[in-house]
């Protein structure tokens, strides 16, 4: 193992792109092409290095890897403590993977404000990847509630019309549902004195009087985050008016966040809670995925169908965690990691066509395979790993939580499945609109195929969707010490409880 | 009694505050008006002064037959209200030069006002205590009514003044009846005299109820805060600064001396009422200032909310709770002086406006400025990694410890609803197009506290280790 912190290398290389950013001093067309290659090259460094990462992970170990830890405020006993396991190693790579893939989309997209804008995704990496690294819940929580503000002045910034109306939904509802958390960690501080996570694991061991309570404060955060009906509606308004580079960090990183959440810690934390709330988990799980599969089919708006379906294929990974089997939970993660590449993926494709016309609008389109032959197989290919097209990515990650759903409940697994067919019937109908049919709009006459920068955007996520559908093990396998770590802490949780039941 | 060495020893900051704003006060008569800057910059570096001779060297106990007492926690809140008047100071300057009141009165009215509160904070007698409040009141209601040939700010001024007046008859009240039945007025004898039978006694918690709406209404919290957005509004700016920052934390240190000092036996009686005054302040303080059009209003609410915030951490009654409050009072200084420097900033035309509406376009303009203004408010938003959040974490954490769930739930909750109106003032700086651009911010000491302020929440954010341990050491005052 290396001794360099790599972690926290990882986490805070942005941020000296972003220092860059910040003094670089100039004319206007100077100071703008010097943010955006400070950003890129900041942001492939820092994707190399996380790739140093995943080639030192020992696949092997359940535990965490890279550990490093400080003091940081002692008097409260909260550490800087990282690390990662199998399950967070992928989150950090998916992380890393799109920040550059954002930067180089926007490249032309966002003319105003190049700088500040840089910055904002810069500092929004390192607070995306200190996330998912962050082994102790006050820095977790840190990380988690950082993330608003960068993604509020990106909405609220470079955003569509509604933008200011977008921004501030998102930033409160997501406010709203952490700041419960928040008081659950401190409940947590004060039965263990420390906010340190694998302490917790250890020795955290509260009545289910208790547990009830926390899990619904962890619930209440991620619920909103990841999103579940009832509590979505700031997606579609969110995505909608985010520029594309924020609709892809939004859909790929930050509704993970959730189904991350409930796996490191309502699952870990409070196994008691977690089997009670197992159904309420699958009751709006599965009226997600088939309310919102039936709202994308009615959208006019094609963000806004992209995000219905993120929330439809986001009730797929809260089932399958909340399942709590080795197929599912890493069914979910899987799932959670495709949907990071291929809705990117969709919403960059939305990005293409929207850079050259200016509307989102599916009636505005229509035969865009006369034209533009390229983009027509991107979104085709895409539009099949959004599906489930076996081969692609999408694929395995469905496939897995059906499976394991259907060992534990057959009725919510039939029920999941009806959203393959509306799903199916949402993305082919929605490419068809597009693609298909005859060119007769005049506005489109003259459209231009993908040009190089924009195929090289998509040909990374090509290639890993193809990879992580016909060969998952390369994904599955790092993982599995972890996830299996994880089924046999909780079940052995709930066995202790049981017999302490028992015995009175 | 004669009154010993130790007791001018240990008083010697205020001393010295007191002779050199009497010296300060002949040379201004004599000079007259054209001393103002003089005077000015001698009152700044003696206000700085006093606060290092609080603790080079740092004695404590207690002095003149008891009245007067010192430890680390009236240290410290002594040093934090001593540096924000020193700073408002230069703050004011270009404000009353515009307005064409810039008399030496001012800065000699700060340094008394700041004499009154460190008596009021290092108070240890009911009378000494009342003394002290008066002094810092009296100067307060003069500078609130400054600019006094404007309706808004002699107003202000009448009002603070008629509303003021009440709440220390209130106090007068309060400490008559804890004196009747108690057999005195120094805290160790109404603290013995509670602990031997007569806290059960109605005399006694009516006297402490009035007390506290004394107290409540010298740190504006609900219900006792109506005059708030008003005199804040009316005042000359740096005035409200003023107010926002040194009296309010002298106030509260005032507030736990006597609820935590003599009236500990009651703590019973008295939780209850402070998380009832907590938890309005919080809910009020944010749904009032929603709509708030008027940013000086704006911080007005936002300061009655903060206010509630730190009564949470001394409604636990722990040591938890009072490291909290003065954690949370340092943030809330610095935060709060650098939001009043950018309001002192707002200039269209070299007219002075105090609209949030004024500060569109602000991030296009003065990306610097507005870039500080940013940090402060998602600072007071409570949003992590920035020091507020730490601020309200720590408050958090002992309303949780001494189970004060339900106040705690209310306050996020509040905290969420409050941060909507800090927002707004960012929407305005990065969202809306910029109507007028307002002035060039010009460089001076408002711009200078602004970047101060900002950077240093910054630091805070990073790095809150060494002002947990200064509240932590201050805490243990209380708790030795």
């Amino acid at each position: 193992m290396s001794s360099w912190p790599i972690l926290s290398l990882v986490t805070f290389l942005p941020l000296v792109g972003a220092l860059f950013c910040l003094v670089v001093n100039g004319p206007k067309e100077a100071v703008d092409r010097n943010c955006r290659s400070a950003a890129l090259i900041t942001s492939l460094v820092t994707f190399l290095l996380s790739l140093v990462l995943w080639a030192q992970f020992d696949p092997a170990k359940a535990g965490f890897q890279f550990e490093e830890k400080l003091a940081w405020i002692p008097s409260l006993n909260i550490g800087y403590h990282m690390g990662i396991d199998g399950i967070s190693l992928f989150f950090v790579l998916l992380s890393t993977l799109l920040t550059p893939i954002c930067v180089l989309s926007s490249w032309e997209a966002v003319q105003t404000h190049v700088k500040e804008y840089m910055i904002a995704f810069l500092v929004l990496e390192t607070f995306m990847v200190g996330m998912f690294c962050a082994l102790d819940l006050a820095l977790f929580y840190v990380f988690f509630e950082g993330v608003l503000i960068p993604m509020f002045l990106i909405i609220g910034v470079w955003g569509g019309k509604r933008r200011v109306y977008a921004a501030f939904k998102f930033f409160l509802y997501t406010l709203l549902g952490s700041v419960l958390m928040l008081l659950a960690i401190i409940a947590i501080y004060w039965q263990i004195g420390t906010t340190d996570l694998p302490t917790a694991f250890e020795k955290l061991n509260l009545p289910f009087q208790w547990q009830f309570w926390l899990w619904l404060a962890f619930f209440a955060s991620f619920a909103v985050k990841i999103p579940m009906w009832p509590v979505h509606t700031w997606l579609p308004d969110a995505h909608v008016e985010a520029p594309t580079a924020g609709s892809v960090i939004l859909a790929a990183i930050l509704l993970k966040m959730g189904g991350y959440g409930f796996i490191r810690f309502s699952v870990t934390l409070m196994p008691e809670a977690t089997q009670y709330f197992a159904p309420l988990i699958f009751g709006l799980s599965v009226v997600a995925i088939i309310y919102t599969s039936l709202v994308a089919l009615v959208q006019e708006d094609m963000k806004k169908l992209i995000a219905y379906s993120s929330i439809a294929h986001m009730g797929f990974v809260t089932i399958g965690i909340y399942v709590m089997n080795m197929q599912a939970v890493q069914g979910s993660i899987f799932q959670m990691l495709s949907h990071g590449i291929v809705s990117a993926a969709l919403f960059l494709c939305v990005g293409v066509i929207y850079d050259r016309m200016h509307t989102r609008e599916i009636a505005a389109y229509g035969g865009l395979v006369h034209r533009m032959p390229r983009y027509a197989f991107v979104f085709l290919f895409f539009t099949l790993a959004s599906v489930g097209l076996p081969g692609l990515s999408g694929f395995v990650g469905e496939f897995l939580v059906i499976l394991g759903t259907f060992k534990a409940n057959t009725w919510v697994a039939f029920l999941a499945t009806t959203a393959l067919i509306t799903g199916a019937a949402y993305a082919l109908w929605l490419y068809r609109k597009i693609i298909f049919g005859e060119l007769t709009k005049d506005s489109l006459k003259a459209i231009l195929d993908m040009n190089r920068r924009e195929i090289a955007v998509f040909l990374p996520l090509v290639l890993i969707t193809l990879w992580m559908g016909v060969y998952p093990a390369s994904f599955l396998e790092p993982m599995a010490p972890a996830v299996d770590k994880l089924i046999g802490d909780y079940n052995a949780a709930i066995k202790l409880a049981q017999t302490a039941s028992a015995k009175p | 009694m004669p009154i010993g060495l130790e007791s001018w020893t240990l008083a010697r900051p205020e001393i010295f505050l007191a002779a050199v704003t009497a010296l300060l006060l002949v040379y201004g008569v004599l000079r007259g008006e054209g001393s103002a800057p003089f005077i000015a910059a001698a009152t700044t570096v003696a206000l700085l002064a006093a606060a290092i001779l609080i603790f080079v060297p740092y004695r404590e106990g207690t002095a003149f037959a008891s009245l007067f007492v010192v430890d680390r926690l009236t240290a410290t809140m002594k040093a934090l209200t001593l540096v924000g008047a020193a700073i408002i100071i230069p703050m004011s300057r270009t404000y009353f030069e515009r307005v064409m009141v810039w008399r030496f009165e001012y800065p000699l009215l700060v340094a008394l006002s700041a004499l009154g509160m460190m008596l009021m904070i290092s108070a240890n007698d009911l009378m000494s205590l009342y003394v002290g409040l008066e002094l810092q009141s009296l100067a307060l209601y003069v500078i609130a009514a400054f600019q006094r040939d404007t309706l808004r700010s002699t107003e202000a001024g009448v009002k603070y003044f008629v509303l003021g007046s009440v709440a220390s008859g209130m106090l007068l009240f309060g400490a008559s009846l804890i004196y009747g039945f108690c057999g005195g007025t120094a805290f160790v004898q109404i603290s013995r005299a509670l602990l031997d039978g007569k806290a059960g006694e109605l005399g006694t918690v009516i006297g402490l109820v009035f007390v506290v709406a004394g107290l409540a209404f010298k740190i504006a919290a609900v219900p006792f805060h109506m005059w708030t957005p008003d005199v804040y509004e009316g005042a000359p700016t740096p005035v409200t600064a003023f107010f926002a920052i040194s009296p309010k934390i002298a106030a509260i240190s005032l507030t736990v001396s006597v609820l935590m000092g003599p009236f500990k036996p009651l703590f019973a009686e008295w939780q209850q009422i402070i998380v009832v005054v907590s938890v309005l302040s919080m809910a009020l303080g944010a749904f009032a200032a929603l709509r708030q059009p008027n940013i000086k209003r704006l911080m007005a609410y936002s300061s009655i909310s903060n206010v509630g915030y730190i009564l949470l951490g001394v409604a636990s009654g722990t040591e938890k709770g009072i490291q909290s409050m003065v954690f949370y009072l340092a943030v809330y200084m610095v935060m709060t002086l650098g939001a009043f420097a950018i309001i002192l900033l707002m200039k269209r035309r070299d007219i002075m406006v105090e609209n949030v509406s004024d500060l569109a376009g602000l991030g296009r303009t003065q990306p610097m400025m507005a870039f500080a203004m940013l940090i402060l408010m998602f600072s007071l938003a409570g949003i992590p990694p920035l020091a507020g959040f730490w601020a309200k974490l720590y408050i958090f954490m002992a309303a949780i410890e001494a189970k004060l769930f339900w106040p705690a739930v209310l306050g996020v909750l509040a905290s969420v609803v409050a941060s909507y109106y800090y927002l707004r003032i960012v929407r305005a700086m990065y969202f809306d197009e910029p109507a007028e651009a307002l002035d060039r911010m010009t460089f001076g000491a408002n711009r200078a506290v602004a970047l101060a302020a900002a950077f240093l929440v910054a630091i805070f954010s990073l790095a809150p280790q060494p002002l947990s341990a200064v509240a932590a050491a201050a805490a243990k005052g209380l708790f030795p």
